[in-house]
């Protein structure tokens, strides 16, 4: 069975997407498309649908399929055409899996590494740098219940789908599907809803173009791209240039210049006004002489005489400009005061994203606010309404980059100058390191290595305490052994540390537990540390899924019974039979620890001299079971 | 052809100890009968390529080679023989020959590759493309005894050794990214992905060691960068990390462009912008990098690296080891027995006892005598050996003058010159040095054999 539902763009705040699929997840029986409300696609899914179905038949690992499309981002700013930043994206080009993912890639980081054992694993992987994610997924079921598992996943891209990239336990696969002649862009930015916009007049999105749209015959395709409702009331003098969408009901006076430009329903233009590449809702009055371009207008702007809009500007509801003001580039223009800084982002992207949010509040906030604005209308020139919301530092140069004009010319110039310069650092870098021809993989993997490991261990430290305090908690107050795999897991994952590190940090927080219990004697410890085992074997256990982890927590056990819990020493051949009592441990990976420990200094050996016996045991059972056999 | 070609013959290989030696020097080590060098000089005289210098390490080894090569291609091949020293890598060997190269475009080849791929193809592609560097790329060989197969389930995981990591544009043609380090993790430059937008990572190829380069790149590579060893692991990866940032055609700025470039500049700034904006498609990546910001194209330069890539089907492997040794050996008698002219490698037919059978893909040399009811399965026995009565020798390759007593078993071993195996002597995966005597009844298994240090 197929559900189809819709993602309300405006639910951008991220906890709410997993709260999404939450109480989805009550609903939801089978497979099902996930696709954004914000999406423009005139793709058709039964193909897509039809892979994933066959491939899930294959493979019951296949849970997701992504759609892409080409998209190259322009070689300058590295960004697409619909302004998201580059994405980079691995794909096995056989079977079409999603191998790597990364978006918002660190502009300064010169390279992406790639896994090694993702390339020993297969022959061929193809690196995208001109693929463009379509944010239409095919999902399975086990999407829903993973959400409901990793509670701190927030985000689809960011957590969902990196989190199953490297997590090779459950083994679960994302694949790709991509799309070529059909028409798929999601609008999460200006730039994207200027480029949308014009994909649409220019007809790409077929059969969703606005005459198609609109019914029969209220609106009408003419020459160069140029759609027209029924009763437009146009001057003979006006000049109307290509790709341009009029409005029913909208009135546009003498010599007035449109081009590249849609204008809503009921709007009012008045003479020798000039309109390039900008979008105007409805109800909007423009006065003589105003000058737009490259903006946003919303619904009931007024915009007094001579008013000029500079590249850029977006005016939301109900703004009115005053005569002859200038709106400076990029500004933003809101009836609403601008909001302090913490929640600016999400504020703004509610502003942003949809009209919908945005009327409501302007209309619920009218009246309330109305008289305060009077008093601030001077920022609008004389007669305006409404407040320029401030650029925060730093995000002004960076306005461009999302803005609905197009990127100045000197801004691309400057660009390529920068992107030069980093260049010659990058390959200056390159070159020190290469000079010194032998020694630079040992000099510079070393230092960069050296760094990883100390945060690494760092890092780790820190887990290993929270492991802890997770688990002290878990015995104090009783918790379930079920929830406490949860709790763990999800430190597990904000940690970004492999399940091998869990079973290390529970083992070592189970010993310290039991050497902290009161005892007296060797004996006394060792009924501790049997009875803590006995209770929460189950805990442990669910982080030793292969032989490779458990040889991981006798190596930590060695450890402790060096450093921190030397009671321990004494007793390590006889909690490494309790171990294996307990099925903790397997004899495979004794005997693997033993065989690796063969091989090294003396002083390593102490602890495998003392459990020799045992070992010797494991080996006979092992003979004989062979020879039974 | 404007090419002069480089044959690195390294001398001895740690790796092929006790095969190799002072008297034997790598170059030499027979194939079928035939020195390995042999296979590198009939492919390149076959794609008419005779301007040749063959770089030996050691003076010894290429006064050795050198008579070898007078004696055997005189007339055919234009070989000059230059001696290096030794462990100065192959970027140091190259730099030591430096002088003597003239030619526009340098064929480097190393001496122990047997391969059916025409280096011609390579250097066709090279010219094609104005390349700095083009590399030959082959599949991986599947290494170890063919009929291994049937082990069972446990080999699978490590089928096939890893070489290189290797990205490829999506026209595999151009080299984007060579990494020899397969243990690590493989970072990939951003700035190379982003000019080609998708780059094919292999993991399957494995770099021939048969490069061409643009004679000027690499003398000034190796001029400047003094500290370059290996051409595989320094100079080419370099070049590859440089090619959309060239500083090796810095200096060649071509003439008369300049002049005209004040001129059409801010036009061509005009048209190069709105290129971008149209995010028109560009013929090549190189192209669009190797423009300025103002359009002009003097000053920024660009190198391409191209790889040609042998078919599936062709046959390329080095030896490199006493493995590859094995496996060259079972193919070139083989599957791949085109690679030899048979006029070459078998001499009068040898004198064989009764009841003496020899089976399919067997070598035996010239003058070699064998006695009664002897078995020769797979193998190649060089010139001159005296081989005794009841014989068994099964994928084994016995060399020249080497004498074998009665009863003697040899299974997947190699036999130097002048060994003798004395009566009774049971041999199994072992290597026997040159001029080592194995006493009568003694049974080895899979190991080295070889003459204490002189």
């Amino acid at each position: 069975m197929f559900g189809i539902y819709l993602r309300p763009s405006w639910f951008g705040a991220c906890f709410t997407q997993y709260a999404l699929f939450f109480s989805l997840s009550f609903q939801i029986h089978g497979d099902f498309v996930l696709i954004r409300g914000d999406t423009v696609s005139n793709m058709s899914l039964t193909q897509a649908l039809q892979e994933h179905k066959d491939r899930r038949k294959k493979d019951a690992n296949a849970i997701m399929t992504m759609v892409v499309k080409q998209s190259k981002p322009s070689p300058i700013t590295q960004q697409s055409r619909l302004g998201t930043d580059e994405l980079f994206m691995a794909i096995n080009p056989v079977t079409k899996q999603l191998l790597y993912y990364e978006d918002k890639a660190e502009y300064s980081k010169g390279f992406i590494s790639l896994d090694k054992t993702l390339i020993a694993d297969n022959p061929s992987v193809i690196l995208h740098n001109d693929k463009q994610d379509c944010y239409i997924d095919i999902c399975s079921q086990e999407v829903l219940s993973l959400f409901t598992d990793n509670f701190d996943y927030q985000h689809l891209r960011r957590h969902f789908v990196k989190g199953l990239l490297v997590d090779d336990i459950m083994g679960y696969k994302i694949f790709t599907h991509e799309i070529h002649s059909s028409y798929a862009a999601r609008i999460d930015n200006f730039r994207s809803y200027d480029t949308i916009s014009k994909d649409i007049i220019q007809r790409w999105t077929y059969p969703f173009v606005p005459d198609v749209l609109c019914g029969s015959s209220a609106i009408k395709v003419e020459r160069q791209g140029t759609y027209r409702a029924s009763d437009v009331t146009l001057s003979r003098s006006a000049q109307l240039g290509s790709f341009i969408f009029i409005g029913q009901g909208t009135k546009i006076g003498n010599d007035t210049k449109i081009s590249h430009s849609v204008i809503g329903e009921r709007c009012t233009i008045g003479s020798n006004v000039t309109i390039e590449g900008s979008y105007i809702w409805n109800n909007v009055t423009i006065e003589d002489g105003c000058q737009l371009r490259n903006a946003i207008v919303c619904d009931g702007v007024i915009l007094k005489s001579g008013a000029v809009l500079q590249p850029g500007v977006i005016l939301s509801f109900k703004v009115v400009v005053g005569q002859q003001f200038v709106v400076p580039a990029y500004s933003k223009v809101s009836l609403l005061q601008q909001p302090t800084q913490q929640d600016s982002d999400e504020e703004l992207e509610y502003a942003d994203s949809t009209s919908g949010t945005g009327e409501l509040r302007s209309d619920k906030l009218n009246g309330d606010i109305a008289p305060d604005l009077s008093e601030t209308a001077s920022e609008l020139g004389t007669g305006g309404v409404g407040y320029i919301w401030k650029v925060f530092e730093g995000a002004y140069d960076e306005e461009w980059r999302h803005s609905v004009a197009p990127i100045p010319t000197d801004k691309l110039v400057k660009l390529m100058l920068d992107r030069d310069e980093d260049e010659e650092l990058l390959t200056q870098d390159g070159n020190v390191i290469s000079a010194s021809g032998e020694l630079k993989t040992d000099s510079d993997g070393n230092g960069s290595e050296d760094d990883d490991n100390e945060d690494s261990r760092d890092d780790y430290v820190s887990f290993e305490k929270e492991v802890e305090a997770t688990f002290l908690r878990a015995v104090h107050e009783n918790v379930k052994v079920d929830l406490a795999v949860l709790e763990v897991n999800a430190l597990r994952l904000s940690y970004n540390m492999a399940s091998v590190d869990c079973g290390g940090a529970i083992f070592y927080s189970m010993m310290k537990l039991a050497v902290e219990s009161p005892h007296n004697s060797a004996s006394e410890l060792h009924r501790n540390a049997a009875d803590i085992v006995t209770t929460w074997q189950k805990l442990l256990k669910s982080f030793l899924h292969d032989i490779d982890e458990e040889i991981e927590v006798i190596l930590k056990f060695e450890e402790m019974c060096l450093e921190s819990a030397k009671d321990f020493a004494a007793l390590f051949p006889q909690i490494l039979h309790l171990l294996y009592d307990k099925e903790i441990l397997q004899e495979d990976a004794i005997l693997r620890w033993a065989d690796e420990k063969e091989g090294a200094d003396e002083s390593d050996k102490v602890f495998l001299k003392r459990s020799e016996k045992f070992i010797q045991w494991l080996r006979e059972a092992e003979e004989e079971e062979e020879e039974d056999e | 052809m404007d090419f002069q070609v480089v044959v690195l013959a390294g001398g001895n290989s740690k790796n092929l100890t006790p095969l190799v030696s002072k008297e034997l020097p790598k170059p030499l080590l027979p194939v079928a009968n035939c020195p390995v060098l042999y296979y590198v000089l009939h492919q390149l005289e076959q794609s008419n390529l005779k301007d040749l210098i063959v770089v030996v390490e050691g003076e010894d080894a290429a006064l050795l080679v050198g008579a070898w090569i007078s004696g055997t291609f005189i007339d055919r091949l234009h070989v000059e023989i230059a001696a290096v020293p030794e462990d100065i890598g192959t970027a140091g060997a190259l730099r030591a020959i430096s002088h003597h190269l003239t030619a526009k475009d340098i064929l480097v080849v190393s001496g122990d590759l047997v391969s059916d791929v025409p280096p011609g193809a390579l250097a066709a592609t090279h010219r094609r493309h104005d390349a700095a560097v083009t590399t030959m790329l082959c599949s991986i060989p599947v290494s170890g005894p063919s009929e291994s197969g049937s082990s069972g389930g446990k080999d699978k995981a490590k089928k096939l050794g890893r070489y290189n990591i290797i990205g490829l544009d999506p026209s595999k043609q151009f080299l984007l990214h060579i990494a020899t380090e397969i243990e690590k993790d493989a970072r990939i430059s951003k700035r190379i992905l982003h000019a080609v937008g998708q780059m094919e990572m292999r993991s399957d190829l494995m770099d021939a060691h048969m490069y061409a380069f643009k004679r000027s790149v690499l003398q000034e590579v190796l001029d400047v960068k003094d500290t370059f060893q290996s051409l595989k692991e320094d100079v080419l990866p370099y070049l590859v990390r440089s090619q959309l940032k060239s500083e090796a055609l810095l200096n060649r700025t071509p003439q008369g462009e300049e002049n005209g470039n004040e001129k059409v500049s801010s036009q061509n700034n005009q048209a190069f912008i709105s290129r971008i904006l149209a995010n028109a498609s560009t013929p090549s990546f190189h192209g669009i990098y190797s423009k300025n910001p103002d359009g002009s194209s003097s000053t920024r330069k660009t190198h391409k690296c191209c790889v040609y890539i042998a078919s599936s089907s062709s046959y390329c492997v080095r030896l490199n080891s006493i493995q590859a040794f094995m496996d060259i050996n079972r193919d070139v008698t083989g599957d791949a027995d085109h690679l030899l002219s048979p006029n070459n490698i078998i001499g009068p037919s040898p004198k064989l006892g009764t009841k003496t059978t020899v089976g399919p893909n067997c070598r035996l040399g010239e003058g070699s005598e064998m006695g009664d009811k002897c078995q020769v399965k797979r193998s190649i026995i060089g010139r001159h050996c005296r081989i005794g009565s009841h014989v068994k020798v099964v994928n084994s390759v016995v060399m020249n003058h080497v004498t074998i007593g009665d009863g003697c078993i040899i299974q997947g071993s190699v036999i130097c010159s002048n060994v003798q195996l004395q009566e009774r002597v049971e041999l199994k995966d072992c290597q026997v040095g040159a001029g080592f005597v194995v006493t009568a009844g003694s049974e080895y298994k899979a190991e080295s054999l070889a003459k204490k240090e002189k």
